[in-house]
């Protein structure tokens, strides 16, 4: 299958890493990815604080990218989110009925990876060796937005040597909220702190999520604390090998 | 700009300054985790056991879509089955027209004390100060709204307004404004003194005012939800009833009850059935109140009907789940939304009534977790009505020179002009990794500059990648090239 792979600008910035596993792993179950090199951002830092007429070149930008592929494939649940729920709330604000149309047909063909392992290539097992203790937070965008379900459990389950420990309240928000934590720094924080207290409590060497933005706030504070816990994009997980 | 005549009960400060200052109040925090997790565990536990709550759901839903898309039919209807029982109805442009005709009804009554039953929308028009400033004397008979009243504070939550408070707390004010110093912190014996010091106003005062949970077009049927029974006495006992409700709470037929009547008390206290459900049509001889007036208020309503996203506002049943299961709520309580409605419904109820201008921080105190989408009985997408709202702000501000001044605007339309252009954006990357050189150690910056700082004062931010994605890309391109 020929996969288009929407890196996010976030990812292919910071944290290269995960998209180079998506590749990798994809590319091993046989799959052909492409790399539409016109891509940026999805426009929802913008969308999403109210830089609405600022979004909407950065939305058009998007849908005219990536309309011309049957499947696209991205590491982020919660740009995928922005693509498939807020870009329709984009065209419906600015009355463009032509952009809705393509956002229409372009949010059916929009993935999130583990969605797109799970539900679409029906995989759960990608061949990975992984032997540590590791937990899991469900994150915002992947558990009630794009409702992704238990495929990243699924998939982590199927890892072979993985010490796999569920978190306690894992559904609750970490506190990042993109702008969130800039803007209320101090509720942000107050929602942090006890997501970190929960994974601790898991003893696992490794957090694992869907979005490396959330992971960047979570892994933000085991960083400043000294804690001796990491965090990884389910991918990176998913691409180790014996 | 003018003081909103009402809702916002204070204006002073942004969410993030009373969120600040509500954070490091160690007992409210205390008392606000353990009320919080309590109500999240009972609803959650009488909601599971409903195998059809999304149908229910999305039934609440269509109903209140189709009261929105036809009010001015359903209203009129209202007002005709009102008249026809017998009752009075009066229509309130604002919270200033609602408050001269609720005074004018009690004073024509000759009552000098009214008794109340727990409203927000009362809450809303500030009645209880607009009867003061007229010599009258409001109680609240709902044992958190006294609570509140006795000590002179605002309600911290729409369903519980005490919710900040614990019983030693609640302990200690009783004993001070009932003059009762032996008062323990029973549960039974702070309802006990409650309910001596009400239980003389039922008997003798006139004149009660009430809030409407629903009210019946085609029969002209009002009704209230309680817990507690002050509203069975409010509602029977005095001769004049006054209700105020806002012109959304309607539902076109009777039928429409029974969808809410499941909805309601589950998603709210948790309860499979509410303890008193109190229903009235128009008045009867020798039965209930001998006056019964409807007061149906606007007050920023029809704003919020003709806003095709924010509308779905208007579907609010007052259950508070949204509130409830908020992760900023839960930790920094109500009073930091400075508005009667707090949590996830009030940061878009209240921009929307009094303006986006003067509350433009509450659409941004949230994390667009969307944990109040989930539990909203008829599915109000308040993650969506806040995205849409923060769009309403922002162009407010950039309308305005010292909002197109501002660093904000300027660097974000700084970046949005980056991503536009992918080969600026690959400048931009190469250009962050060099300026990031003086920050980093060993992966991360500890201490970032500008609005960074903000993050870095309490986590640590990882360094951009030496290499970005697309390069990797573009030489792994290059090198399958050269192999082959």
């Amino acid at each position: 299958m020929k996969i288009a792979l929407f890196i996010t600008c976030f990812n292919d910035t910071i944290f290269p890493n995960t998209g180079k596993a998506v590749v990798e792993i994809l590319e091993r179950l046989g799959h052909e990815v492409v790399f539409p090199e016109a891509q940026t951002c999805c426009g929802q830092m913008h969308f999403n604080t109210g830089y609405q007429s600022e979004a909407m070149p950065l939305i058009r930008q998007f849908v005219q990218t990536f309309s011309a592929y049957d499947v696209v494939v991205s590491p982020s649940a919660s740009c995928t989110g922005m693509v498939r729920d807020m870009y329709r709330l984009a065209a419906e604000v600015h009355h463009d009925i032509g952009l809705a149309d393509a956002v229409n047909q372009l949010a059916r063909n929009v993935y999130e990876f583990s969605e797109l392992l799970v539900n679409r290539l029906q995989v759960t097992d990608v061949g990975a060796y992984y032997p540590h203790r590791v937990t899991y937070h469900p994150t915002c965008h992947s558990l009630r937005g794009i409702r992704v379900g238990d495929a990243p459990e699924q998939l982590l389950r199927a890892v072979r040597g993985i010490d796999y420990v569920p978190l306690n309240c894992g559904s609750e928000c970490c506190g990042f909220g993109g702008t969130f934590a800039i803007k209320n720094a101090d509720t942000s924080m107050a929602m942090l702190g006890d997501k970190v207290r929960h994974i601790l409590d898991t003893r696992a060497e490794v957090c694992v999520a869907a979005d490396n933005s959330c992971l960047m706030h979570i892994g933000g504070a085991l960083h400043r604390q000294r804690s001796g816990v990491r965090v990884a994009h389910l991918a990176e997980i998913l691409v180790a090998q014996e | 700009m003018s003081k909103p005549e009402s809702v916002i009960i204070d204006l002073s400060p942004h969410f993030e300054v009373g969120a600040k200052q509500a954070l490091q109040n160690t007992q409210l925090r205390r008392n606000m985790g353990k009320a919080t997790q309590t109500i999240r565990a009972k609803r959650a536990a009488v909601v599971d056991e409903m195998q059809e709550w999304e149908s229910l759901r999305v039934a609440g839903q269509h109903i209140k879509d189709d009261v929105m898309r036809n009010l001015d039919t359903y209203l009129i209807q209202l007002e005709a089955a009102v008249l026809r029982a017998g009752g009075h109805v009066h229509w309130a442009r604002d919270a200033r027209e609602a408050n001269q005709i609720v005074t004018q009804l009690i004073q024509q009554a000759g009552a000098q004390e009214i008794i109340k039953v727990k409203s927000l929308t009362t809450d809303e028009i500030r009645l209880n100060e607009a009867l003061h400033d007229a010599g009258i004397t409001a109680i609240e008979t709902d044992l958190a709204e006294l609570i509140i009243q006795l000590a002179n504070e605002k309600s911290s939550h729409i369903l519980v307004p005490a919710i900040h408070k614990n019983r030693a707390e609640i302990r200690a004010l009783f004993q001070k404004a009932m003059n009762l110093p032996d008062l323990t912190d029973e549960p039974v014996a702070l309802a006990a003194a409650a309910r001596q010091y009400l239980r003389e106003k039922f008997m003798s005062v006139r004149v009660a005012t009430s809030g409407a949970n629903f009210a019946i077009a085609e029969t002209g049927s009002v009704c209230v939800v309680e817990s507690e029974g002050n509203g069975r006495m409010c509602l029977t006992m005095p001769d004049v009833l006054i209700s105020i409700m806002g012109i959304e709470k309607i539902l076109p037929r009777w039928d429409d009850l029974s969808v809410f009547m499941q909805l309601l008390p589950r998603s709210s206290t948790g309860e499979r059935m509410n303890p008193y459900t109190t229903i009235w049509t128009g008045v009867h001889e020798g039965d209930g109140p001998r006056e019964f007036h409807l007061v149906l208020l606007d007050n920023g309503r029809s704003d919020v009907l003709a806003d095709t996203v924010g509308r779905q506002t208007l579907h609010c049943i007052r259950c508070s789940a949204c509130i409830n299961i908020c992760p900023v709520y839960e930790r920094t309580g109500g009073h930091a939304y400075g508005s009667v409605y707090p949590g996830p419904i009030g940061a878009i109820l209240t921009p929307q009534l009094v303006g986006t201008a003067h509350a433009s921080s509450l659409p941004y105190a949230s994390s667009l977790c969307g944990a109040c989408y989930d539990v909203c009985p008829v599915r109000i997408n308040i993650p969506e009505v806040l995205v849409h709202l923060r769009g309403k702000v922002v162009a407010e501000k950039q309308a305005t020179i010292t909002g197109t001044l501002a660093p904000e605007n300027i660097g974000m339309k700084t970046i949005a002009h980056i991503f536009r252009h992918p080969t600026l954006y690959e400048v931009a990357q190469k250009s962050g990794r060099l300026a990031q050189y003086f920050f980093v150690h060993d992966g991360y910056i500890e201490q970032g500059p500008g609005p960074l700082a903000s993050w870095t004062k309490m986590r640590d931010f990882p360094a951009m990648a030496n290499q970005s994605f697309r390069e990797w890309w573009r030489e792994r391109k290059h090198n399958d090239t050269h192999k082959s």
